[in-house]
């Protein structure tokens, strides 16, 4: 303790020691637990679902599952092999036409669109997109390749769907991506007698893939959960995928579609789905962490 | 005007600026600049800051081309070339005239393929690996990174960085070489590295280096020229302007101007 009253020393330091009855204390006490209460609060959901679908689906979890198709109604057995390679295809097609796509979008946003005003409408549109509801999307999707008979209920059109909901996030992170690429290092390369495009593909695009390959991962995994935008557009099936302009099984609308039958083994079978979706969802997001892991910038 | 137009009688000159005015939007950021640069010398910019040291230096390899609203008037010739002349192309004259910029900054790839880019996209045909390996010689930097070429960039200390940045430059053989507070980024040791690897380079090449350092320029330079601010009519606007140009140790014992001797003896900026 301080003496209270040195003749010298009129200051008191008295202050300096922890109050924890001080009306600024007892504040900073009753907003940390207002604050860890509702970060509990926003767990429970997460983590309920996440521990119903691990013991629900789990039973179910087997090699026929992942190597068979579904059963007819009625018999047990089975797998939903066809659904997940299904996913695949789809979010594979989605993936090859929004990555090129969306990558060089973002390049025109970040290195020639400063202060275009066409890039000033492609962002404002881009963020729109975002927005839209999937089901929008799948409409879309109906619209241009289902009902005109282009291609009708297929593969194709399921992945035109999901990649018109992956372009805005692959756009967004892209762009921000280049424009985190510091100016010394254009110079540097304009500097060295580079062409503007030498200058964007050698260098700048480098620099940014692993936070694109970060946007382009959790685009997918966004992707690979949509269930609206495939039921009008590839539809659902029954057997192995027959090609890309046949209707094809899906994880997400296989749950749909066998959590509501009346039979036990289908309700199985939709619960083991879930799992598997949650599961591929999981490790496309540690994907993408791992590759933010390597950011340059 | 208070411009000191060389008084060395330059028989041979490498860059030459006539009266440039440079403008940033409509604000006028340089005016009525003289320079003749000599060969194989170091010239050293100096001036405090916002004197327009390092927009000059830019305009000699063009690089202010990449700035918004950037203008010039006058003339910036090279060999006699007009830079700005309208049939010039800007990536050759980057080729001529390189440039060392004030942080290092070694692009994100492998020793090796720093010192390569340039040769490659100039479409180099001899021998890649002889050029990498002379260039990070003549940088002085091959015998600290010669076993691990394969590393990237950015594991080399602070000053490595910037002899990279260096070897990088000088891969693409300019004639010029632009050098903006090469050193203002690295510590004492480094800094003199980067000296002694200037005084063998200008054998060889033109150098132009801004520096803040007046110690550096009086070390390392043969010609200084002295910028200054001055305050225009406009709020808070500043335009640079050339105050003096002549030989080093004359700028530094006996400068003809007043604010070039206030400025070297450290009474301002």
């Amino acid at each position: 303790m301080i003496p209270a009253a040195q003749p010298q020393k009129s200051v008191d330091l008295g202050d300096l020691k922890i109050d924890h009855s001080s009306r600024r204390s007892l504040f900073t006490i009753a907003m940390t637990i207002l604050a860890s209460a509702c970060m509990l609060l926003t767990l429970i959901p997460l983590i309920a679902v996440l521990t119903y679908v691990f013991l629900q689906g789990f039973r179910r979890f087997n090699l026929p599952l992942l190597t068979q198709l579904p059963p007819p109604p009625g018999l047990t057995e089975g797998g939903i092999a066809n659904a997940i390679l299904g996913t695949l295809i789809v979010v594979g097609i989605a993936a090859i036409i929004s990555v090129p796509f969306g990558v060089l979008a973002a390049v025109f946003l970040a290195e020639f669109g400063k202060g275009n005003p066409l890039a000033r409408w492609v962002r404002f549109a881009t963020n729109v997109l975002s927005g839209v509801p999937s089901i929008v999307a799948g409409v879309f999707a109906y619209g241009l390749l289902v009902k005109t008979g282009l291609t009708g209920y297929s593969a194709i059109a399921g992945g035109v769907a999901l990649s018109v909901l992956m372009l805005p996030t692959i756009i967004r992170t892209t762009d921000e991506a280049l424009q985190i690429v510091p100016k010394e290092v254009r110079m540097a390369s304009v500097g060295l007698g580079a062409s503007n495009y030498q200058t964007i593909l050698k260098i700048v695009l480098p620099a940014a893939v692993p936070s694109i390959i970060t946007g382009v991962t959790l685009a997918i995994a966004r992707a690979a959960g949509e269930t609206a935008p495939l039921i009008f557009t590839a539809l659902n099936s029954s057997f192995w995928p027959g090609g890309v302009l046949e209707p094809i099984s899906s994880l997400s609308v296989l749950v749909y579609n066998f959590a509501t039958v009346p039979y036990e083994p289908q309700k199985q079978l939709a619960w083991a789905g879930a799992l598997i979706l949650v599961l591929m969802v999981l490790m496309t997001s540690i994907a993408a962490r791992l590759a933010t892991r390597q950011k340059t910038y | 005007m208070t411009q000191q137009i060389s008084t060395m009688t330059a028989t041979e000159t490498v860059i030459q600026a006539e009266n440039v005015n440079i403008y940033y939007g409509s604000n006028l950021a340089v005016r009525n600049v003289f320079l003749d640069i000599p060969p194989r010398q170091i010239t050293a910019f100096i001036g405090p800051s916002g004197c327009g040291k390092s927009t000059i230096l830019r305009c000699f390899n063009r690089l202010n081309d990449l700035i918004e609203g950037f203008r010039l008037q006058g003339r910036i010739t090279y060999h006699n070339h007009n830079l700005y002349a309208k049939d010039i192309d800007p990536v050759s004259v980057r080729r001529h005239i390189g440039m060392v910029f004030q942080k290092p900054n070694p692009f994100p790839k492998t020793i090796y393929d720093n010192v390569a880019y340039g040769p490659r996209v100039n479409n180099y045909e001899g021998n890649l690996d002889e050029l990498v390996e002379s260039s990070l010689r003549r940088a002085a930097l091959w015998d600290e990174v010669k076993d691990k070429l394969g590393e990237n960039g950015f594991s080399l200390s602070g000053g490595q960085q910037q002899r990279l940045s260096i070897a990088r430059t000088i891969a693409v053989d300019p004639e010029v070489l632009l050098m903006d507070e090469p050193c203002s980024a690295l510590d004492p040791i480094a800094t003199l590295k980067i000296e002694e690897l200037m005084k063998d380079l200008k054998e060889k090449y033109t150098i132009i280096i801004v520096t803040h350092n007046m110690q550096q320029a009086a070390r390392v330079s043969d010609m200084t020229a002295f910028f200054n601010a001055e305050a225009t009519a406009e709020q808070g606007g500043k335009v640079g302007y050339l105050v003096e140009f002549d030989e080093t140790t004359k700028i530094f014992t006996q400068p003809s101007q007043e604010a070039t001797q206030d400025y070297v003896s450290g009474r301002f900026g």
